[in-house]
């Protein structure tokens, strides 16, 4: 869009083809808009095109899906609320931002379940006609906060949604079920044009979606249009806003969540490495979407197996990696447990693995939609036997893409299996990806053995320790591998005392060699040390990476430090800690990362922990940073 | 192209360490003499097993092996037959190992209908703990763990096999040794899961299990061998028969009016026959041989079949297109 440079919060005023005087509109910088509805009334769809807008119009972007774990939970209740949060802005982001600046709130349910994180003079977009008394009592209001004047604080728009779009399909001759199923595209119409967004991407999508159904996509279309062209003329709307673009790191770039960025990173990885990708994986939420789209990559070669279990799902990936094949398995936490044995015997065989887990808040089943670290040390230590396994945790939606082909090179370069750890936040969260250059990525070497000569199947490699990989098929390697502990060098079955130490030794030694591919850790802040470093790894780099931000911007000398690798660790993370007067550890857990810092470095690092299923607020962050430099 | 192999081929170098006397010794005599008839040499062949005394069994073939983790065999020669086709995968487990902890994975694979050869190692107790009752000991058996006699209702391996709609299932005879061999070779005939349920005497924890079928003395008027197509006889003069009595069947005499056109014929594509033969149980003989064999598409052939397809219909997968597929935008 042309708009003349202007400071923010300007009006400008453009005309229409005909040289009309169009209503003026508005810069802002940011804007943090969250949806929310009944659980079927499309709000993540909602939030995804219009994400989707708002990074074809050059904005930096975060977002945040929030949805129950109940499909389709009774329409209206509290329970059935589900919501998806946008931060759009013209700089750099790190959040999905800690409130909204609007709320869309599709019945009272909804308004009730938000109404706690909207600040007072926020936008409150409701659809009248959904508060009805019933609505209203089911929601457990007691009286109708449209007219009680609850609302006083905030700016609340009252639109009258589904009316709006019955009328836009007027004439269709389609049933209310499906009327009522266009509204979010109403919503999402009026929204586009309120913060001036292409609505073209919206309208290609819908056609692709509603191929095979014209009539529902026309009802969409026009629902859409009629939402955008209610923007304009009514009165309701004193002005657009225009976000203008963030300048970012030029290339060309795609909006992704995290599941689809770990599924293209492992596809890069087995083409990289010239080998066929095998998934075996059991559904679980939140990271049954790498599945799905793995599922549709066939032609790579990718194979998905959906086992009849977890068990039997990193099972099949052993025996596919035995076969050569670049093996993964993606799970969530009560999926780690089922897996662990067969995990140790990954490590005990020496096999290239990688095992994601997607963390969702635990224990049990615990609220599976929703976001926690908490199997960190599980991910370390939750194994029979001595099973050191290296683990890498994504920190960023499009870091899921790099954390997840790095764990395939490292599982293949060194034999072993690797964790990758993300979370339910990074899993559906989106932001914009910087597409990397197919020919650019690190190289992942996979040599097969060949040569029966001297051949032996834990003759290492003299640098990394690894083990020859020699596959099935190849003449003159036929040998035998197990769970049994086995000699050194040959693999035979060995119960040898001083043998079983050298083993376990050296697969340990073998693990912690893997230090050499750790980078330099990388401070944002003062290197050479200061007040305090806030220490992070996952998810929390948003809030974690914004707070720090905002602290320095006020002169305090506080840094951030945020981990990839967590096992083994930087072997430059002792001495940079050492360098500040506090190491402050948030986590969305009870201080795990904690403990293993003060384990290994005897480090006097202290924790701030969130265990809601709910990422840090940025000023959560803030806070506990200027409390602590307070002392 | 056959390939000229001999038993040596398959007899790796380490000492084979069962209980003298285990039928184990006999199975493995009559797989490793049997293998060079396939004319599929070793690097080709993939021994793949769980936890248990029969799943020791990698170790002693001169081919690729993998003693896994108990009960899941099934699972990790899944992924390896769905990524390496051409492979020619066994799997050797137990009553324990393949009835009990992979009791799941057993079912799984043989309805999945992979295509893999599954040795089921019978002996009616856990070995390899010791002397537990198994999920085939028979009820009131006394056990270490079960000294006032086991509760626990036992399972038909045929019968669990069966009720999966595996593709091909047998039985035979740990010392029957040119039978184990002859269902040796049609089970690797078979394209898709082949079970083979091997009746095996422990002679430490539960000698003599089997004795009525596998005893000379015993067994012909003890074992019924199953062969398509014709009658159901059995008996040591072969003078024995099974017939239809309306819905049930029944041991008769052939003579005084009952001919063998009076007996059941076997019928290898018969499911319901094949379920009943299944469920014989004293007095009725113990019927060995193939109970079920039928054509059915393996899994691996159909998922290999729709990779084949998108490559051909897609063309070979592309990494950079992949990548920047979707709503992109480029910022200059």
């Amino acid at each position: 869009m042309a708009v003349p440079p202007e400071a923010a919060g300007q009006a400008a005023v453009s005309q229409d083809s005909a040289g009309h005087a169009l209503k003026p509109h508005l810069k802002r910088d940011h804007v943090v808009i969250r949806f929310a509805g009944d659980s079927g009334d499309g709000m993540k769809l909602t939030g995804m095109q219009f994400t989707t807008e708002s990074a074809l119009a050059g904005n930096d972007i975060a977002t945040l899906p929030d949805f129950p774990a109940e499909i389709r939970a009774p329409q209206g209740t509290l329970a059935g609320v589900s919501g998806f949060q946008l931060n759009f802005s013209s700089s750099e982001i790190f959040t999905a931002g800690d409130e909204p600046n609007v709320l869309v709130a599709m019945n009272p349910a909804a308004l009730l379940a938000n109404i706690d994180d909207v600040p007072p003079n926020a936008v409150i977009i409701v659809d009248r006609e959904a508060f009805t008394d019933a609505n209203i009592k089911r929601a457990g209001y007691k009286s109708n906060p449209l007219t009680d004047h609850s609302l006083d604080k905030f700016q609340v728009l009252e639109v009258d949604v589904t009316k709006l779009t019955t009328l836009a399909v007027h004439g269709m001759g389609l049933n209310n079920r499906a009327v009522f199923r266009c509204r979010n595209m109403f919503v999402l119409g009026m929204l586009s044009w309120l913060y001036q967004r292409p609505i073209e991407s919206t309208l290609k999508y819908l056609e692709s979606r509603f191929k095979k159904t014209p009539e529902i996509l026309e009802a969409n279309v026009r629902v859409l249009k009629a939402g955008f062209n209610y923007g304009e003329t009514t009165e309701m709307f004193a002005s657009s806003y225009e976000v203008p673009a963030a300048r970012i790191v030029p290339g060309l770039y795609r909006n992704i969540t995290g599941n689809s960025a770990t599924a293209l990173g492992f596809v890069a990885a087995a083409v990289k490495a010239g080998r066929p990708l095998f998934l075996g994986s059991y559904p679980i939420t939140p990271a049954s979407d790498v599945l799905h789209e793995l599922s549709g990559y066939k032609n790579f070669p990718v194979y998905t197996f959906q086992a009849e279990d977890e068990i039997a799902g990193v099972c099949s990936a052993i025996g596919a990696a035995f076969g050569g094949a670049i093996a993964i398995t993606t799970t969530s936490g009560p999926g780690m447990n089922l897996k662990a044995e067969a995990v140790g015997l990954a490590v005990k065989v020496e096999l290239p693995l990688v095992i994601t887990d997607i963390q969702r808040a635990g224990p049990s089943t615990g609220m599976p939609t929703k976001p926690e670290q908490a199997d960190l040390l599980q991910s370390m230590y939750g194994r029979h036997g001595e099973s050191p396994i290296p683990i890498i945790a994504a920190s960023t939606p499009a870091d899921c893409f790099d954390c997840a082909y790095e764990a395939v090179r490292i599982a293949v370069k060194y034999m072993t299996p690797v964790i990758l750890l993300t979370d339910g936040q990074l899993a559906n969260g989106a932001e914009p990806w910087l597409v990397p250059e197919a020919e650019k990525l690190a190289p992942i070497k996979v040599e097969f053995a060949t040569n029966p000569e001297g051949f032996m199947p834990y003759n290492r490699d003299s640098e990394t320790l690894s083990r020859p990989w020699a596959v099935p098929g190849t003449k003159g390697l036929e040998h035998r591998i197990g769970g049994l502990s086995s000699e050194n060098l040959t693999g035979n079955v060995s119960y040898s005392p001083a043998n079983n130490e050298l083993m376990v030794r050296t697969r340990a030694r073998k693990i912690a060699g893997i230090v050499r591919e750790i980078p330099p850790i990388e401070v944002f802040g003062d290197p050479g040390g200061g007040d305090l470093v806030v220490l992070g790894w996952g998810s929390t780099y948003g809030p974690i990476r914004e707070a720090v931000k905002h602290v320095r911007e006020k002169g305090k000398k506080v840094s951030h430090i945020h981990l990839r690798y967590l096992n083994p660790l930087p072997r430059d993370l002792a001495d940079t800690l050492k360098r500040f007067k506090q190491v402050m550890i948030p986590e969305m857990n009870m201080g795990q990362l904690l403990k293993m810092v003060r384990a290994d470095y005897l480090i006097a690092a202290f924790g701030f922990n969130k265990i809601q299923g709910r990422p840090f607020k940025v000023s959560e962050i803030e806070n506990r940073i200027n409390r602590a430099l307070e002392g | 192209m056959a390939i000229a192999l001999t038993r040596k081929d398959f007899v790796s170098d380490q000492e084979v360490r069962w209980c003298p006397g285990c039928g184990d010794y006999a199975i493995l005599a009559a797989v490793q003499k049997t293998m060079p008839e396939f004319g599929i040499s070793p690097e080709n062949t993939v021994f793949i097993s769980g936890i248990g005394c029969s799943s020791r069994f990698p170790y002693y073939m001169n081919t690729y092996g993998f003693h896994t983790i108990h009960g899941r065999a099934p699972a990790f020669a899944t992924g390896l037959k769905i990524s390496r086709p051409e492979l020619d995968v066994w799997v050797v487990t137990g009553d324990g190992d393949g009835l009990s902890i992979g009791g799941n994975h057993l079912i799984h694979v043989l309805r999945r209908n992979v295509d893999m050869k599954i040795l089921l190692f019978n002996n009616r107790i856990y070995g390899l703990t010791k002397g537990q009752y198994s999920p085939t000991s028979e009820v009131g058996k006394v056990t270490k763990s079960t000294p006032a006699g086991s509760v626990d209702f036992p399972f038909n391996p045929i019968t669990v096999a069966l009720g999966t709609h595996a593709t091909f299932v047998a039985r035979t005879v740990d010392v029957e040794q040119k039978h184990l061999g002859e269902m040796l070779k049609r089970a690797h005939a078979h394209r898709g899961s082949s079970f083979v349920e091997i009746l095996q005497n422990c002679n430490i924890f539960n000698d003599g299990a089997f004795n009525d079928v596998s005893d000379k003395g015993l067994k012909a008027e003890h074992q019924l061998v199953l062969e398509h197509g014709k009658p159901l006889i059995f008996g040591k003069n072969r003078d024995m028969g099974i017939r239809m009595n309306g819905m049930r069947p029944e041991a008769v005499h052939l003579g005084n009016g009952v001919s063998e056109s009076d007996l059941v014929v076997h019928d290898e594509t018969n499911l319901s026959l094949a379920f009943m033969l299944g469920n014989f149980e004293a007095p009725l003989p113990t019927p060995v041989g193939v109970f079920y064999a039928v054509a059915r598409p393996t899994y691996d052939g159909a998922v290999n079949k729709q990779l084949e397809d998108a490559r051909a219909k897609q063309g070979a997968g592309d990494l950079k297109s992949l990548l920047s597929r979707g709503d992109t935008w480029t910022v200059s």
